[in-house]
């Protein structure tokens, strides 16, 4: 965690694009990253009742992992696993930083 | 309101204002094998002038003539399963007539009736007593909106509650596919054809008044079974129609081709046959569900080729299990609920094919219901907890969306009662710390079965050699639930602080086995 703190401090923040990653089958997620004034995660589903805060914890721990500001992410979980999640979130992401570069 | 932790650690209230008394859950037999007899409501007697006609076209009419009041109690089946149409047509009828604060307990509520809600919102209905609740009025309820007491029971604790009358039926308005004009009734043809009408039966004997509406009526005698005779009908209402034919009779359900469901299903048969229990006049149920279905497959297969015939098939019936009674695997069929339009004929035609009341079936007050005497059932479940707690009722989210049905009832008759159902759903363990609600308790369920192995309840140490000897995929049901959690995560904490209680659960002895609480934002 240090070492992001880190990356966060000393490299200026990049911009992004809204991006997405995922589908709305089941079993499966829709993952959105758009930019935004603040940063927020929105969490949508069926198993928004028992799977809020730990869907959020991941969120934010792929969040930190990236050197940017201001990004609202939603999530529309059809089901999906837990690896599932996490890669349709950094996709997101990744895409979001890629589409900023270019 | 005081209420007493139950013998499954679960806090059940000791009075329900509006309804009465309650007992927490002791055991699955405590309270019936120490029962001493006391004496039921008897059915009401009544005069009929001779020769009159009963028939009319008046719906309104037949509520008048029946002396229906304010706060009085009617009653409906649900053999007429989503195409029904004489619920909501009954329920506008009395709304309009303008009564308030009736008790609505039907069988059950088919999933299609949302418009229950409604009349509950109106002050219609003032309590509810049923098996099933779903969709906007399971959401009506568990929000805490309705606002009305909640009385879930099993299909074996309905028909005692009615017997001993703590369900009295003022009126009972029975969905009648063809009746004649002396009021026999058949659920086994005519344009909206059920096939048994169980259920129904329990109503017609018990209720002061009983109101058959028909889309078919016909000269006497009618012709074939009977199912409620003529002199437990006070009125007949006749009507275009009772509902949608097609949703009715849906068709046979087909076989999964799910490969996890048939997996489950290989499972569940595997352990049947470890145990030893598929010999000759071996009787067994089993549900509608996926999983449960395929077993038949390889319960069929194994039979024709031992040549095993069973004694009977029981329960809510598909055409499935009545195939397998005609070919010749069961001797006979007792039938409380038909599934699907093969299972109609079969049983206006086949005399192996048996129409049998909820008493039968499953009230474990009287002298001995068919659910007592079964070998084996596979159940389904929403989930399960490590304690082999079953929950059918309350989704993920709190919301009540199922029914009760025969599950405890089954669970705790059968010899061998297996629950099969999917390790994950819809990316959620079905393996809990703890279910939300409690319908069938653990120590009534014998095993579990999951496409990823097969959890047998430590109390069954019989079983689990059986099983571990013919070399079966056991797996502890702790292992199990943490190896599955490792794919779909662990699911936050819910609050202590429980909610206010909406609903409260019968255990089919008349205890309270559990109650469901209020959640917000739904």
């Amino acid at each position: 965690m240090k070492f992001h703190h880190k990356i966060r401090t000393e490299v200026s923040l990049l911009t992004i694009v809204a991006a997405s990653a995922g589908t709305l089958e089941s079993s499966d997620c829709l993952v959105t990253v758009v930019p935004a004034e603040v940063d927020g995660i929105r969490y949508e589903g069926a198993n928004r009742a028992i799977f809020l805060n730990r869907t959020e914890k991941i969120a934010r721990e792929i969040m930190e992992r990236y050197p940017i500001e201001n990004a609202s992410i939603r999530i529309q979980d059809q089901g999906a696993l837990e690896v599932t999640l996490r890669a349709r979130i950094e996709t997101a992401v990744e895409r979001a930083l890629e589409g900023a570069r270019q | 309101m005081k209420t007493r932790i139950n013998a499954i650690g679960r806090e059940v209230p000791l009075d329900v204002r509006g309804v009465g008394e309650f007992v927490p859950y002791e055991s699955p037999f405590g309270r019936i094998d120490t029962f001493a007899s006391r004496s039921v409501t008897h059915a009401r007697l009544r005069v009929a002038e001779r020769g009159q006609n009963k028939v009319t076209d008046s719906l309104e009419g037949a509520i008048r003539k029946s002396g229906l009041e304010d706060g009085m109690t009617i009653s409906f089946h649900h053999h007429l399963r989503n195409g029904d149409a004489v619920i909501p047509m009954v329920l506008e009828k009395l709304k309009e007539m303008g009564f308030r604060n009736l008790t609505f307990a039907p069988s059950s509520i088919p999933d299609s009736h949302d418009c229950v809600a409604d009349y509950i919102e109106c002050g219609l209905i003032g309590r509810l007593y049923t098996s099933g609740v779903r969709g906007k009025l399971g959401r009506l309820i568990s929000s805490g909106r309705a606002g009305i007491p909640v009385v879930i029971r099993s299909h074996g604790g309905r028909a005692r509650a009615i017997e001993e009358g703590t369900i009295s039926i003022d009126v009972a308005f029975l969905a009648a596919p063809t009746c004649d004009s002396l009021g026999n009734i058949s659920g086994s043809t005519g344009p909206s054809a059920c096939g048994s009408l169980g259920y129904a039966i329990t109503d017609a004997t018990y209720a002061a008044h009983v109101i058959a509406i028909t889309d078919n009526l016909v000269d006497p005698p009618i012709k074939g079974r009977v199912s409620i005779p003529q002199y437990r009908v006070d009125q007949i209402v006749r009507v275009a129609s009772l509902g949608d034919p097609q949703k009715i009779a849906t068709g046979a359900a087909r076989i999964t081709r799910n490969p996890s469901d048939l997996k489950i299903a290989e499972n569940a048969f595997r352990l049947m046959k470890a145990s030893g229990i598929i010999a000759p006049g071996f009787s067994f149920q089993m549900g509608a569900g996926g999983a449960s279905l395929a077993v038949s497959v390889y319960l069929e297969e194994y039979m024709k080729k031992k040549g095993i015939v069973g004694s009977f098939g029981l329960g809510g019936i598909s055409g499935h299990m009545s195939r397998m009674q005609r070919e010749g695997l069961f001797k006979a069929i007792f039938d409380v609920q038909s599934f699907d339009a093969a299972v109609t004929e079969s049983m206006s035609e086949n005399p192996g094919h048996v129409e049998i009341d909820s008493s039968w079936y499953a009230n474990p007050f009287n002298s001995g219901c068919l659910v007592h005497n079964l070998d084996c059932v596979i159940l389904a479940a929403l989930d399960v907890d490590i304690n082999f707690n079953v929950n059918v009722l309350v989704g993920n989210d709190g919301a009540l969306r199922g029914a009760s049905g025969g599950h405890c009832d089954t669970a705790a008759g059968a010899r061998l009662s297996i629950v099969a159902l999917p390790s994950f759903r819809g990316g959620v363990c079905s393996i809990k710390d703890s279910v939300r609600n409690v319908t069938t308790p653990g120590e009534t369920v014998d095993a579990i079965v999951t496409e990823r192995g097969i959890l047998i309840n430590p109390l069954r140490k019989d079983l689990l050699e059986s099983a571990e000897f013919t070399k079966l995929p056991v797996i502890d049901i702790h292992d199990l639930k943490r190896r599955i959690e490792k794919m779909t995560g662990r699911q936050d904490p819910r609050d202590s602080v429980n909610g206010d209680i909406v609903a409260v659960v019968e255990y089919r002895d008349g205890s309270l086995i559990d109650c469901v609480r209020q959640v917000e934002d739904l």
